[in-house]
């Protein structure tokens, strides 16, 4: 792998939790991202998916291999600054208590800049929630709520955007609009983007690449054509892990 | 009726010692009638406090002999047990003792010694270990509820911790919710009792006081400056602990350690 013209891109990246559990999470992961690419994590519970984006925003540390942003070593950047430039989206909108507008404006604030109330009204126009400013974040539906996540992470404008799950805990309406919203949202802006999924029929239709981890490695890794035009039977196996030697 | 039994002063307090005892095993027996067993832990929590707390009284016959200085050696003994008992309230916070110690001697000892040198509290055995050792025990069992508490909060919210994290911020803010929650729940049963004074409960110290001759106005007022006294102390030490808790719970690259 060359990786000249990746945004993001992963050396030999392990992770293994210190004594007494001392688990090998992740062992060698090795991948690349462009910007404006998506690219689909998959692979069964307990594959590493989520310890893998953990680590990309530099929640955890791995404990071995190289992550470089633009090239840069993660390591010779400050985290707080890494954190800005990678944005990430939860499973769970996890919300803080107060109006929407302060959620959206909370990112940009830690770094001393003021967001507007045009700003914000322009931001959750664009997300569907267009006159929800003021609106109690405690109040909102499961859906609302990913929504207000999402404009809470592009209102730091992110070069890559971290997706863990962010539709698995809604309900089927509310999936497929977040699903709709975005895929929008990456393609308008070129953002580089990980999506994990459990689900092969979203990575199908979201994303140019597929890198499939299995107890911690890959499995497989390349375009999202070439993983698809595999049996369906395969596919689902592999989704659901079963067969996983 | 003991004092007719028991004419000496030592054997009265032994016999007054067991039937308090006695009292606190029946109570039990009844308490184990819904479903609460006790029973077992009693005995030897009552052995070890009554053993310790005769060492004490001989180590402070002993003391008020000797030299006064010697009481801030005993302070200083009392304030690391205080951190070793904390210690074991914040398992999930590493260095936990060094934590404790630091806070309750920045705090507890800071505020001491400030009312040490104005004069409020004589430098005298008889004054400083009684009062001293009051501060110290309510300090610890402040940092014990807020560290508890501080634990109970971060573990119960990592979602939104990391969130924050991931958003950039800093630990202190991201953490300043719960470190205010955990701060103004372990202060409140500190105001509470500066508020209930005299009304709810009139204190050891004053009892003490009273009990031995002194004027019932000048102790009502010198239990307010014990209790103020305890309040400052404990309020210092927790604002000490959630400076020093926060670099505890994070990695230097500002990842979250405490997540339950």
């Amino acid at each position: 792998m060359t990786g000249t013209n990746y945004l993001l891109e992963c050396r030999e990246v392990s992770r293994e939790l210190p004594a007494p559990e001392s688990k090998l999470l992740l062992r060698g992961v090795s991948f690349g991202v462009a910007k404006g690419e998506v690219l689909a994590i998959l692979g069964p519970s307990g594959a590493g998916k989520s310890t893998l984006l953990r680590l990309l925003n530099r929640l955890d540390e791995p404990t071995a291999g190289t992550i470089l942003l633009d090239g840069q070593d993660y390591r010779e950047l400050c985290p707080r600054a890494l954190r800005r430039r990678v944005g990430m989206i939860m499973q769970r909108a996890h919300l803080f208590p107060g109006s929407v507008a302060q959620n959206v404006c909370f990112g940009p604030s830690q770094h001393g800049l003021s967001m507007g109330a045009a700003e914000v009204e322009s931001l959750l126009d664009q997300v569907g929630l267009a006159g929800y400013s003021d609106r109690d974040a405690g109040t909102l539906s499961g859906g609302e709520a990913q929504r207000v996540a999402i404009t809470r992470a592009l209102a730091n404008s992110p070069e890559l955007l971290l997706l863990d799950e962010p539709t698995s805990a809604l309900d089927p309406a509310s999936k497929e609009s977040v699903e709709q919203l975005l895929g929008s949202i990456v393609r308008e802006r070129a953002l580089a983007c990980l999506w994990v999924t459990h689900d092969a029929g979203q990575a199908g239709r979201m994303a140019d690449s597929v890198l499939r981890l299995e107890a911690g490695r890959v499995a497989d890794f390349g375009s999202a054509s070439h993983w698809l035009s595999r049996p369906q039977q395969a596919l689902e196996n592999e989704e659901t892990g079963v067969g996983n030697a | 009726m003991l004092e007719h039994l028991f004419p000496s002063q030592l054997a009265r307090g032994a016999a007054e010692c067991f039937f308090a005892a006695l009292l606190s095993f029946a109570v039990l027996l009844l308490v184990r009638r819904r479903g609460v067993d006790l029973l077992a832990e009693l005995p030897l929590a009552q052995l070890r406090g009554i053993a310790q707390i005769v060492a004490v009284g001989a180590i402070l016959t002993w003391m008020l002999r000797g030299p006064q200085w010697t009481s801030l050696l005993v302070l200083a003994g009392m304030m690391l047990a205080a951190a070793s008992i904390v210690r074991r309230r914040a398992k999930g916070i590493p260095r936990a003792f060094t934590l404790a110690w630091f806070s309750i001697a920045g705090g507890a000892g800071s505020v001491l010694v400030a009312l040490i040198v104005v004069g409020v509290i004589p430098l005298k055995v008889a004054m400083l270990v009684p009062v001293g050792s009051m501060v110290i025990a309510q300090t610890m069992n402040m940092q014990s509820i807020f560290l508890d508490r501080f634990q109970g909060e971060v573990t119960s919210h990592v979602g939104e911790i990391e969130s924050a994290l991931a958003l950039g911020a800093s630990p202190d803010v991201a953490l300043g919710r719960y470190l205010r929650a955990a701060y103004k729940a372990s202060l409140i049963p500190s105001l509470d009792n500066v508020r209930s004074l005299g009304i709810v409960w009139i204190p050891g110290i004053m009892a003490g006081m009273v009990l031995s001759g002194a004027s019932p106005v000048y102790a009502a007022l010198y239990q307010f400056v014990v209790l103020t006294t305890i309040f400052s102390a404990a309020a210092l030490t927790c604002l000490i602990s959630s400076y020093l808790v926060t670099k505890r719970v994070f990695t230097a690259q500002e990842q979250l350690l405490l997540r339950g």
